[in-house]
């Protein structure tokens, strides 16, 4: 708690954190994780696995114990109304921006396939120009390495078979975390761990599928992140959902932790639906995938 | 309730309080520490940032190459731009925000504390990394601050610290913004309804929604570049089935409305100075709220403004003019409203009023540059001219930079609860105002004779306007020299002066941060206070109220 005797607030009403060196030294981790790559993929002469790996896990360590902080002043009371929605806006808004990130991707493969691969091959005044002059050989079609063929020929993953399975798994898991849901509201706590440690087999059965599907990518069909637009919009769409499976996956085993060691009250558990609406949020993306990515 | 201070500690130290030392610093939780620590990385950043625009200028003094080479020179360009705006402007607003929206809106700090103390300590080192860059061989990014690519993609050593440094930037601001809308959501105390709010909390509510809406774009912009780099993407390369003008789109997407970002806060900082010295309430309030809003929707559908001589489609030019000019109708409430509100006032000009003043007449002449630039036919002369330089820096220095003077004269004596020096403070208005104004207006001049920008030389017959440009810069960085020591004295007491500050400072302030004593105390509102009709404060035990 705050140190702070004179003119403390009322803690009734606002709860004010002890002052914490938790966020400095995550920026440092931080920082010697990214100098570490920019070093990596720059080739330079600086220790630039040693950087990466310290900052990687200096920054592990943080957040764990930054988390774990946080689910320990939950623990004892010290939250009250007010922090409950200060936590219930502020997760809202990180997946609003999580939203805008993805906005990004899903806008460079909207104009990719709408603009300018139509473009290259010949549409509108200024393609048409643009394909006589320097592309005459090529006709604008998705997907599609562009007029260079770069990354040579390639196949694409068929959207009915892994990831039509992937669409089903992760489309189960947001049944199942909400079955946990309810369990945990009606202090069933035992029916909830399961729901919970079957929704966590299911997000990790999808990670084990994707992965599948990629090899499967670069060794069979020669689909890459070098497969032209094609390839790069693919990857990266479904690379960055992946990591946000990946994450999701790692909050749905430490809430499960959590519910093992007895935290949570039926009647309040924001943790826990923070983690939910995380993975419906991871779950809501993947449907845009399989329709605009695979099956469009 | 605010009067339970009135016994509370008169001084700053804090004795009693946080860590000693650097530590409070590092460790520290609480929104004046960290709204201090944001001013004071804000004018590091501008000092820095105005070092290198005052090698710009020298080398632009005269014709031919005297001080830096090209290369230098496009990197001190590069450079002074990203630390000017996500260095100085930015952080500046972030700092005000901090130590404002909690006394303003009746709580005792903002809702995530430590989360706010990463996103500051996020910016200190993001910034030396990418300043670092100037000494790695290669030197700095050089490819302007809109990093287009192909060019950018040329960049060397430093290239990913660059996008690095911009990743890092953007989770401070993102952390921030969250920050400022969750308070201002859900910790205002009871009755400060939405529409009682200050609209300095209004215009930082929907700058920091502005905020989580596009930093995340542009983080993705900068990842597909690094990939384009590294990874083998082609998502900017035609070759691949990618475009180039695709980096312009995403980028201005973010671009755009952040340049509202950089001003919305500046309207907030102004709609509260003017009416303490014209002695009257806000003009047209709910306006000034709506108008506000519907610049910061309109900002999201007019991007390729700056992007009408790529080549887009017709309809686009269209489109992207007619929203555009769109923009200054509410643009116009605002400035109407400001004023009205002036009109038949009892007006003094004490030095924040002096900057506000000129905010909305200088600000204006940036918004008529901008309306000039808004027609495609007309931008078609004047894109990548001195003429679009001297468009931004009225709307950005004149705006935004007097907007933040403005602010730290009018809030400085409830942080300190020191006067400054008022002759002084007049000083530095009158040199910033006239040595602003040598340096930019005549570059709208050198812009419609057609001096591009981002070049290190110049045609002879444009002479006379750079030397003219250069001195009034030299003059406006000499003259800011005032404000540093007005300010430091002012927090450090130097030359003996008195806590001699009240708590209501200025004659016509209302609103709850003047109710509370100078300088405010640690944690602002132990108990919220019940905000009356008038959004004071009704005396009494307001908890009690409240129950
Ligand atoms: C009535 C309001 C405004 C209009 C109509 C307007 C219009 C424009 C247009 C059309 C351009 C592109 C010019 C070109 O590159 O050829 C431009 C550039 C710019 N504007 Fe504005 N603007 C307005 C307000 C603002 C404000 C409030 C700010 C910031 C506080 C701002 C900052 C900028 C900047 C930084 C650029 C140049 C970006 C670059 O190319 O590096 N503008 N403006
Ligand atoms: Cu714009």
């Amino acid at each position: 708690m705050a140190t702070d005797t004179h003119a403390t607030p009322n803690l009734s009403r606002y709860f004010v954190p002890a002052p914490s060196a938790w966020p400095f030294c995550l920026t440092i981790a931080l920082i010697l994780t990214v100098y570490g790559v920019s070093g990596y993929l720059e080739d330079r002469a600086i220790p630039t696995t040693a950087l990466i790996c310290a900052g990687a896990a200096l920054g592990i360590f943080i957040i764990f114990s930054w988390f774990r902080g946080v689910a320990m002043e939950s623990e004892h009371g010290m939250y009250n109304e007010q922090v409950s929605r200060t936590y219930r806006w502020g997760m809202s808004w990180f997946i609003f921006s999580e939203v805008m990130f993805f906005a990004a991707f899903f806008g460079a493969l909207f104009y990719a396939r709408t603009l300018s691969v139509e473009w290259l091959g010949g549409a509108g005044e200024k393609g048409f120009i643009t394909n006589s002059i320097l592309w005459p050989h090529f006709d604008a079609a998705w997907p599609t390495n562009g007029p260079g063929h770069v990354g040579g020929a390639f196949e694409i993953v068929s959207p009915w078979k892994l990831p039509l399975v992937n669409t089903c798994l992760l489309l189960t898991s947001s049944v199942t975390i909400t079955m946990a849901h309810h369990a945990l509201k009606a202090a069933h706590r035992r029916a909830c761990i399961l729901w919970m440690l079957v929704t966590i087999a299911l997000g990790a059965t999808f990670l084990y599928c994707q992965a599948t599907e990629y090899m499967e990518a670069y060794k069979e069909l020669n689909l890459t992140l070098g497969s032209g637009v094609y390839g790069s919009t693919f990857f990266m769409l479904t690379g960055f959902h992946g990591l946000h499976v990946t994450l999701g996956t790692i909050m749905m085993i430490s809430i499960t932790g959590r519910l093992l060691f007895g935290h949570f009250k039926p009647e309040s558990h924001f943790g826990f639906e923070g983690v939910a609406w995380y993975w419906h949020f991871v779950d809501v993306v993947w449907v845009g995938l399989f329709i605009f990515v695979y099956i469009l | 309730m605010a009067h339970a201070h009135d016994d509370a500690h008169g001084h700053d130290d804090h004795a009693h309080g946080p860590d000693k030392g650097i530590m409070r610093w590092i460790k520290t939780t609480n929104h004046k520490d960290l709204g201090t620590l944001y001013l004071f990385f804000s004018f590091t950043m501008f000092f820095i940032g105005g070092l290198m625009s005052l090698v710009i200028r020298a080398e632009l003094f005269q014709p031919g190459l005297q001080f830096v080479d090209p290369e230098l020179f496009n990197q001190f360009t590069t450079m002074h731009a990203l630390v000017m705006i996500f260095g100085g402007v930015m952080p500046g607003f972030v700092g005000l925000a901090n130590w404002m929206v909690p006394m303003m809106i009746g709580c005792s700090d903002l809702a995530l504390p430590r989360v706010n103390n990463w996103g500051f300590w996020l910016l200190p080192f993001a910034f030396t990394m990418l300043l670092s860059t100037f000494f790695l061989p290669g030197g700095a990014p050089a490819g302007g601050w809109t990093i287009y690519p192909p060019l950018v993609l040329q960049t060397g050593n430093s290239f990913p610290l660059l996008i690095f440094a911009i990743h890092l930037m953007g989770i401070s601001s993102i952390t921030g913004a969250i920050n400022v809308v969750v308070t201002i959501l859900n910790m205002r105390a009871p009755g400060m309804t939405l529409l009682k709010m200050p609209l300095f909390v209004w215009t930082w509510l929907i700058t920091a929604y502005l905020l989580i809406a596009v930093m995340p774009v542009l983080a993705g912009a900068v990842t597909m570049l690094l990939t384009d780099k590294y990874f083998g993407t082609s998502f900017f390369n035609a070759a691949g089935g990618g475009d180039p003008v695709m980096f312009e789109h995403i980028f201005w997407f973010f671009g755009h409305p952040e340049v509202y970002i950089m001003i919305l806060p500046a309207f907030g900082i102004i709609s509260s100075i003017i009416p303490t010295f014209a002695r009257k309430p806000l003009f047209g309030y709910a306006s000034m709220v709506y108008a506000v809003a519907s610049i910061a929707f309109l900002s999201f559908i007019v991007w390729a403004h700056h992007m009408f001589t790529v080549g887009i489609p017709l309809a686009g030019e269209l489109f992207f003019m007619f929203s555009t000019m769109l923009i200054a109708v509410p643009t116009g409430v605002k400035v109407f409203n400001w004023i009205a509100t002036m009109w038949k006032g009892s007006m003094t000009y004490e030095t924040p009023m002096l900057f506000a003043i000129a905010f909305v007449f200088l600000f204006s002449i940036g918004g008529f540059s901008g309306l000039s630039l808004a027609l495609a036919p007309v931008d078609f002369q004047y894109h990548n001219t001195y003429f679009v330089v001297a468009h931004f820096h009225y709307v950005l220095v004149p705006g935004a930079v007097f907007s933040i003077i403005a602010a730290i004269y009018y809030w400085i004596p409830k942080w300190t609860g020191r006067m400054y020096n008022e002759a002084a403070g007049k000083w530095h208005f009158w040199l910033s105002s006239i040595f602003i104004n040598v340096t930019f207006f005549p570059q709208h001049f050198l812009g419609l004779a057609g001096m591009p920008r981002r070049i290190p030389d110049y045609a002879v017959q444009f002479t006379d306007f750079n030397m003219v440009s250069t001195v009034g810069a030299f003059g406006f960085f000499i003259s800011q020299f005032i404000f540093i020591f007005n300010i430091l004295a002012c927090c450090y007491g130097w030359f003996g002066r008195q806590r001699n500050a009240t708590a209501q400072v200025w004659e016509g302030a209302t609103g709850l941060e003047w109710s509370v004593p100078s300088p405010a105390p640690y944690h602002t509102f132990e108990d919220p206070p019940l905000v009356g009709d008038d959004g004071m404060p009704v005396h009494g035990n307001a908890a009690a109220h409240a129950h």
